[in-house]
């Protein structure tokens, strides 16, 4: 039960950064990102291939965030605009093209068995494998809290909200959107793949399908949930999802009406109605969000 | 004295519709130069076009002596050329103080890396920042508003914060359009006499207005656009005689 619950909240931590991301795109910044997973993905891989090469974790971690920010960097600037319906149609569709390189590219990445034997960081000393880890990711998840509510309430934050309020507004006090813009975007993306580092280094074993389009659809009711733009909400949003996903498997023991697959599609139903009661109550007409 | 803005030749096609057409205006450096015209002349157009938001076919728009008209719209303002929207477009999730201290660009805690810095370099930044923009707000007549959400200003007092941040800048030359729109009488009397103050702190104003009166008093030069095309231009006086301008707005045919 321990274990279990130390594990929710390791999973909790890891999307705590691909949300924190998210965040930082979407809810700061207005840029409709459905394809976070992609630089969750490449993040997780490149940790894979890097530590399986004999690079130390901590290096593993920081080019992860490097190549999923570079990543990030790329989609901002083939979608040079980044306009709201476009940028959710070209992240969705980049999610799945990444996706299926990985599935592809048997030379690279394995094709879809995937990578195993991903290593995990050493043992903080006192403390077994699992809480280790679990120290680790929440370290790094607070420090990666601690910038985030940081970058929102400096002056760049407050550019970031104009431009998500009216980009015509900023760019005719003289403020280049388009870098603004480009730069929230990388940021999101780095943080996704410090999540995916830790993601692949947990499981031990990554593969393709661990990284479909639901992964970036649950980040984003992860940030909804949690009140669009909001630091802390966003960690708060991350840990209902995560409950709800996760936690609701310990029912199977208490609940013997329905059998496991019916759980599991309840568990999704649990997610979408409480995302409904959410939107209807926090949009509502003449309420301001 | 020597002109602030230049403009030649200046096309702009929408489809089959001349928005812009040969369009040619100067605007004095120092000057107060009103922008008259019928509905759908391309006033608003030509702001757009010299703000950089649209790029004009051909032609070209020199602001100070150099070309303007291939920049982006955040580099025609980062040279001085400011505009405001004739709709006003307040940032409504920030209070009125935060729509202005948003303007000052350069500031340090505008880049990333002031994140990752300890922050009395930017928090002593945010101080004089926050004093430029309450002396402004006392300019303008929004003093006591300045803590208050945007959303919750009155349509003339919006029109104000749209002047206000434009100011903010201290920018060479300011486009205004049409700032007294839908204003009550009052605070027209107001605007007038803040954009007088705004002119004789040193600023050149180009002001697209309906309000006769307003141009009348205000401006020393009217300009008047009909079609896309400058029609007239001169003192408000004249421009008031000229019959092609009567024309013009009364819808008679070609003169």
């Amino acid at each position: 039960m321990t274990a279990y619950l130390v594990s929710i909240l390791i999973f909790a931590s890891i999307y705590g950064f691909v949300a924190l991301g998210l965040n930082i795109q979407w809810g700061l910044t207005g840029l409709i990102n459905l394809g976070q997973v992609a630089f969750f993905a490449a993040g997780a891989y490149c940790a894979a291939l890097a530590t399986r090469a004999g690079l130390p974790f901590l290096l593993a971690l920081v080019l992860a965030a490097l190549i999923s920010g570079a990543l990030g960097a790329a989609v901002a600037l083939f979608t040079p605009r980044l306009r709201e319906d476009y940028l959710a149609i070209v992240t969705l569709g980049f999610s799945e093209f990444v996706r299926l390189i990985f599935l592809n590219e048997k030379w690279l990445a394995g094709g879809p068995d995937g990578i195993a034997g991903v290593p995990r960081p050493s043992t903080v000393p006192g403390l077994n494998s699992e809480t280790s880890f679990l120290a680790i990711a929440a370290g790094l998840l607070a420090v990666a809290f601690w910038f985030s509510q940081r970058l929102a309430r400096y002056p760049i934050g407050r550019t970031l909200r104009a431009i998500r309020e009216d980009e015509t507004v900023v760019a005719s006090i003289g403020k280049s959107t388009l870098s603004y813009k480009t730069l929230a975007f990388v940021l999101g993306a780095a943080l996704a793949g410090i999540g995916g580092a830790l993601f692949a280094s947990y499981l031990t074993y990554i593969s393709p399908d661990m990284f479909g389009p639901n992964v970036s659809i649950y980040v984003l009711a992860a940030v909804l949930l949690g009140r669009q733009g909001s630091t802390l909400g966003t960690l708060a949003g991350t840990a209902v999802v995560a409950l709800l996903l996760e936690g609701t498997r310990l029912l199977k023991d208490f609940i013997t009406v329905v059998d496991g697959v019916q759980l599991a599609a309840l568990r999704l139903m649990a997610l979408g109605l409480a995302l409904m009661v959410i939107v209807a109550i926090r949009y509502r007409p003449g309420r301001r969000a | 004295m020597s002109n602030l803005l230049e403009i030649a030749g200046l096309n702009k096609r929408f489809g089959g519709l001349r928005a812009v057409d040969r369009c040619d205006l100067l605007v004095r450096e120092g000057s107060i130069t009103g922008l008259i015209g019928p509905n759908g002349a391309g006033k608003t157009t030509l702001f757009s076009i010299i703000s950089g938001f649209i790029k004009p076919d051909s032609g070209q728009i020199l602001f100070g002596g150099q070309r303007i008209d291939s920049l982006s719209a955040y580099q025609v303002a980062q040279r001085g050329l400011r505009r405001t929207f004739q709709i006003p477009r307040e940032l409504r999730e920030m209070s009125v103080l935060e729509n202005l201290m948003l303007v000052p660009g350069g500031q340090f805690g505008d880049r990333i890396l002031s994140v990752l810095l300890p922050g009395a370099r930017v928090g002593q930044e945010e101080r004089a920042n926050e004093a430029a923009a309450r002396e402004v707000l006392e300019m303008v007549g929004l003093a006591e508003k300045a803590d208050i959400g945007a959303a919750r200003l009155s349509g003339g007092q919006k029109k104000l914060l749209e002047l206000a941040r434009c100011l903010m800048s201290r920018p060479r030359l300011m486009l205004l359009d049409e700032p007294t729109a839908g204003v009550n009488p009052t605070l027209i009397r107001h605007l007038m006499k803040v954009m007088q103050k705004v002119h004789a702190s040193g600023i050149t104003l180009l002001i697209i207005e309906h309000n006769m009166n307003v141009i009348m008093e205000l401006c020393e030069r009217v300009v008047v656009l009909d079609r896309g095309h400058v029609i007239a231009a001169g003192a408000p006086a004249e421009i008031q005689r000229n019959r092609q301008v009567l024309d013009a707005y009364l819808g008679g045919v070609d003169a």
